[in-house]
């Protein structure tokens, strides 16, 4: 009987930090259908801001910007995270200790730092602040979260499955992609999507590299705070993150599938 | 035989709808030194589990010491654990894994000196207090959480395949090592293993279990030479399985040919399971055996030759010093007392069911 | 692979992190170091002293730590519940947890405004029950709130870790050694699970020192964090000097953090 009060204790417990954690998120889809401007009365449900949603230029122009930014960024970061690991996969020690150590200071260090910094160097450098700015940075504070994901995988590899391929007649290419390469593509995938949504989220180091005029979702939300949020805005986030929930939830149904065939 | 210490009594237990143990019964003495064997996934560490206190059972109790102890918490009970994996402290020295027990039970400082010195010395590692245990090998890792156990005088030492992480040398060494340890504490082991050469090594009780029930209880010559099914003969040792037919009391006819035998209450003409260990077939010159083969495949162990014979449309497993090479023609002899007759289980339940005590 | 072919390989890289971490940080050394005219100077770094400044670091600090031990002490029930399920639902558990970063973080730091206000959402319920209204919105309460929100994953999460890796049989060890649940639990699960503690604390503590956005939207704009005076420096007063100066300051702190996280934290039960 003891025991079953403490679950229950614990059930309650964690059915509490999720509403803590998913309140905010309610909050703003139900905003979404608010037939009322203003964030503070209910006005009665409607699609008003769906509809205005797909002829609001300026928001689509931002989402544009956002999508393109991430997917970029997390591409080129995904890449050149990847040879960076199988590159240090093979160093020494001690050189691969203090690449590591460089790789994390993006990670540990304040956004705000992070964002000054990279502002400052592209002002040095006389670049045109802009789409091209914002894509350097995320680039640059993706790649740690692409070369966490592959690395541990890096440890777990078998050294002999490349040997044996190459004993078995591959090429040094051939056996990395054929042997070593599907071996780290679950890291590397979650790398990718790791880095994505970190650059989708991302609001500090955006706002101090782009330049007047450019925005990304997130500029353009910071901007319209103290205006007042258009509420076209509630109705594009609780369509991403429908989406994005929907797409997780196909993701996870299908390996259990797969185990069942 | 010394006085009943444990009793199990009617222990069921299921995980997610599946059986586990079903109404298992099992008396353990004092001073006993008691092997659980069988295959994974047979209950046998669901039984230690049980018996530690870190699972409950669904129904039955357990007795120890004449007291009820079904419910009593694993801090509370008088027996201690040697864990798979050794589960020891890491973040403690070897001299604090081995105190932890004496400093809840608020000792006083020279006698936890005094026990830690005793312990290492009684698993060979005097010296290593200040180590820390993840710089210690397997062996050794072994040898603490052992010794972290038996500091504290339990009446009963539940170890769960101890050994098991240790290579063959190392385990070979711990066996014997155990068997002293035993002698010298005076106490009951109840050791798990799936191994059955360690149970016959170091058992003075073998309970041999397979799917939640128990399958035999016996001494270790017991269990080998008189197994009670084919489980239990095919699971310790080689040996040979085949369907015969009982004709009358000592008498059996093995692939159509009688042989004489020393069981007895078996009814007539009735179906069994005879079981014949490899090396207790002989082979000799065609013309004087029971039946007559052909050798089929050779091969050379070490201390004996391992041969199969094609007989009667069986394939004979034989261990045998003398070399009869491949397609030799061969006689084969058995003596009656090395043909063990068991009953025929008409179905694998009851074959579970039939032998369940 | 010879290490030929590595330096090779690793060249993208580190031109990369050369390019845009470190030489980076180095600017910020140089214009924090420097006055308009190019100068050697302390005073950017020294102006840190000045009442205001030193009233946001001061209150910086305190939210942060507040937020910090805040987060610590309600994920660390929650890990262990999380850890105890024994389901093999690791990834699932660290999706929950990312889920919420899909929406924009600005728009649900934003919701708390609609939640807390005098008449928003959780007055509203709080009248409905008859309990007295709470009036945090705008004040340090708020904050640490917004803090606490956005950064609890940051601590669940390497406490999820650190205590999973726990082998359910330490535990198991200690009660069968005649520990109660509460000894087991301070002298076994909590010093084993000190690697995700620190990892924990290192990722609440520096965002939550060096935040603006939290404190600009649930803070009105009365409440001023070391955070939003960087921040100011840079997109208002354009004073880079004084900003870089500050910013030295502030990774005073980050690189102690740092620090503490690498003596404890040696084998990495970081975020991933």
């Amino acid at each position: 009987m003891n025991k079953k009060l403490a679950d229950c204790v614990k059930n309650i417990y964690i059915a509490l930090i999720f509403l803590f954690l998913y309140a905010p998120i309610a909050t703003l889809m139900v905003l979404s259908f608010n037939k009322s401007k203003t964030r503070a009365k209910w006005g009665g449900f409607t699609f008003k801001w769906y509809a205005e949603l797909f002829e609001n230029e300026i928001i689509l122009e931002a989402l544009g910007n956002t999508l393109l930014i991430a997917t970029l960024s997390a591409l080129i970061a995904t890449m050149i995270g990847t040879v960076a690991c199988v590159a240090m996969n093979g160093m020494k020690k001690r050189s691969r200790a203090i690449l590591l150590g460089i790789t994390n200071i993006p990670m540990l260090n304040a956004e705000i730092v992070t964002g000054i910094s990279l502002m400052l160097l592209f002002i040095s450098m006389g670049l045109r602040f802009g789409l091209g700015t914002i894509l350097l940075s995320h680039i640059t504070f993706n790649i740690p979260y692409v070369i966490l994901s592959i690395m541990p995988r890096m440890k777990q590899l078998n050294p002999s499955t490349y040997e044996a391929a190459l004993d078995l007649g591959a090429s040094h290419v051939t056996a990395f992609f054929k042997v070593v390469f599907p071996d780290l593509l679950p890291g590397i995938l979650s790398g990718f999507l790791m880095a994505f949504t970190m650059s989708l989220d991302d609001f500090i180091i955006t706002h101090f590299t782009k330049g007047a005029g450019v925005d990304t979702l997130s500029t353009k939300i910071y901007t319209e705070v103290k205006k007042g949020i258009k509420p076209e805005m509630y109705a594009l986030s609780t369509l991403i993150f429908v989406t994005v929930l929907f797409l997780l939830l196909l993701v996870n149904m299908t390996p259990s599938r797969k185990k069942q065939s | 035989m010394e006085k009943e210490l444990i009793q199990l009594i009617d222990i069921s237990k299921s995980f997610d709808g599946q059986m586990v143990l079903d109404e298992l019964n099992l008396n353990i003495h004092e001073n006993e030194f008691v092997t659980l064997l069988g295959p994974s996934g047979c209950g046998k560490t669901t039984t230690l589990r049980i018996l530690g206190g870190f699972a409950n059972p669904d129904k039955g109790c357990i007795i120890f010491d004449s007291q009820d102890i079904t419910h009593l918490p694993p801090n509370k009970r008088q027996l201690n654990t040697v864990f798979q994996k050794y589960a020891l402290f890491t973040h403690m020295t070897i001299a604090e894994n081995i105190a932890f027990g004496l400093k809840i039970k608020k000792k006083s400082k020279s006698y936890i000196d005094d026990k830690i010195r005793y312990a290492l010395k009684l698993v060979n590692l005097e010296g290593y207090e200040n180590r820390m245990p993840n710089s210690l090998s397997g062996g050794q890792q072994q040898r603490i959480a052992i010794a972290r156990a038996i500091v504290n005088e339990p009446k009963v030492l539940l170890l769960d395949e101890p050994l098991g992480a240790l290579d063959l040398k190392l385990r070979q060494e711990m066996q014997y090592e155990l068997i002293r340890m035993k002698n010298e504490l005076g106490i009951t082991f109840v050791y798990v293993t799936h191994d059955q050469e360690e149970a016959l090594t170091m058992s003075d009780t073998i309970v041999v279990m397979n799917q939640g029930y128990i399958q035999q209880i016996g001494t270790p010559e017991s269990i080998y030479n008189e197994p009670e099914n084919a489980f239990v003969a095919d699971f310790i040792g080689d040996s040979n399985i085949i369907s015969a037919t009982m004709i009358e009391d000592k008498l059996v006819s093995i692939l159509g040919t009688r042989f004489p035998c020393v069981d007895t209450g078996f009814g007539t003409n009735k179906p069994v399971d005879v079981v014949i260990r490899p090396e207790d077939v002989i082979l000799v010159e065609p013309a004087e055996g029971t039946i007559q083969g052909v050798v089929t495949h050779l091969i050379f162990k070490g201390v004996h030759y391992e041969m199969e014979v094609e007989a009667c449309g069986f394939e004979w497993l034989v261990h045998s010093t003398t070399l009869f090479p491949v397609g030799k023609k061969v006689g084969i002899k058995v003596d009656p007392f090395n043909i063990q007759i068991m009953n025929k289980p008409e179905s694998e339940d009851e074959e579970a069911v039939a032998i369940d005590i | 692979m010879t290490s030929e072919k590595s330096k090779w390989l690793s060249t993208p890289y580190v031109a990369w992190s050369i390019m845009f971490i470190l030489i980076p940080l180095c600017m910020i050394f140089y214009y924090g170091l420097t006055d308009k005219s190019g100068a050697f100077t302390l005073e950017n770094v020294a102006a840190i002293a000045s009442a205001e400044h030193a009233k946001a670091l001061w209150l910086s600090l305190l939210l942060s730590l507040i937020s910090t031990l805040v987060c610590f002490l309600l994920a660390y029930p929650l890990a262990m519940i999380l850890a105890n399920l024994q389901v093999n639902q690791h990834s699932f558990i660290i999706l929950i947890f990312i889920l919420p970063m899909w929406m924009n973080f600005l728009l649900r730091t934003l919701a708390w405004q609609t939640l807390l206000e005098k008449n928003g959402v959780i007055n509203s319920v709080l009248s409905f029950l008859h309990l007295p209204n709470i009036n945090i919105i705008n004040t340090p309460c708020a904050i640490v709130l917004g803090m606490v929100y956005n950064f609890l994953p940051f601590m669940v999460l390497p406490l999820y870790n650190a205590l999973s890796k726990i082998d359910e049989n330490v535990i198991n060890a200690s009660r069968d050694l005649g520990a109660g649940s509460i000894y087991t639990f301070f002298r076994i699960t909590l010093p084993l699970s000190v690697p995700g503690i620190i990892s924990g604390i290192t990722m609440v503590f520096v965002p939550a020192l060096t935040t603006f956005v939290i404190s600009t939207i649930l803070g009105g704009s009365k409440i001023l964090l070391i955070g939003n005076v960087i921040e100011q420096e840079f997109t208002q007063a354009s004073n880079w000097h004084l900003g870089s100066g500050l910013s030295i300051v502030l990774m005073i702190f980050i690189i102690l953090n740092m620090i503490t996280s690498a003596v404890f934290d040696k084998e990495g039960t970081g975020l991933i």
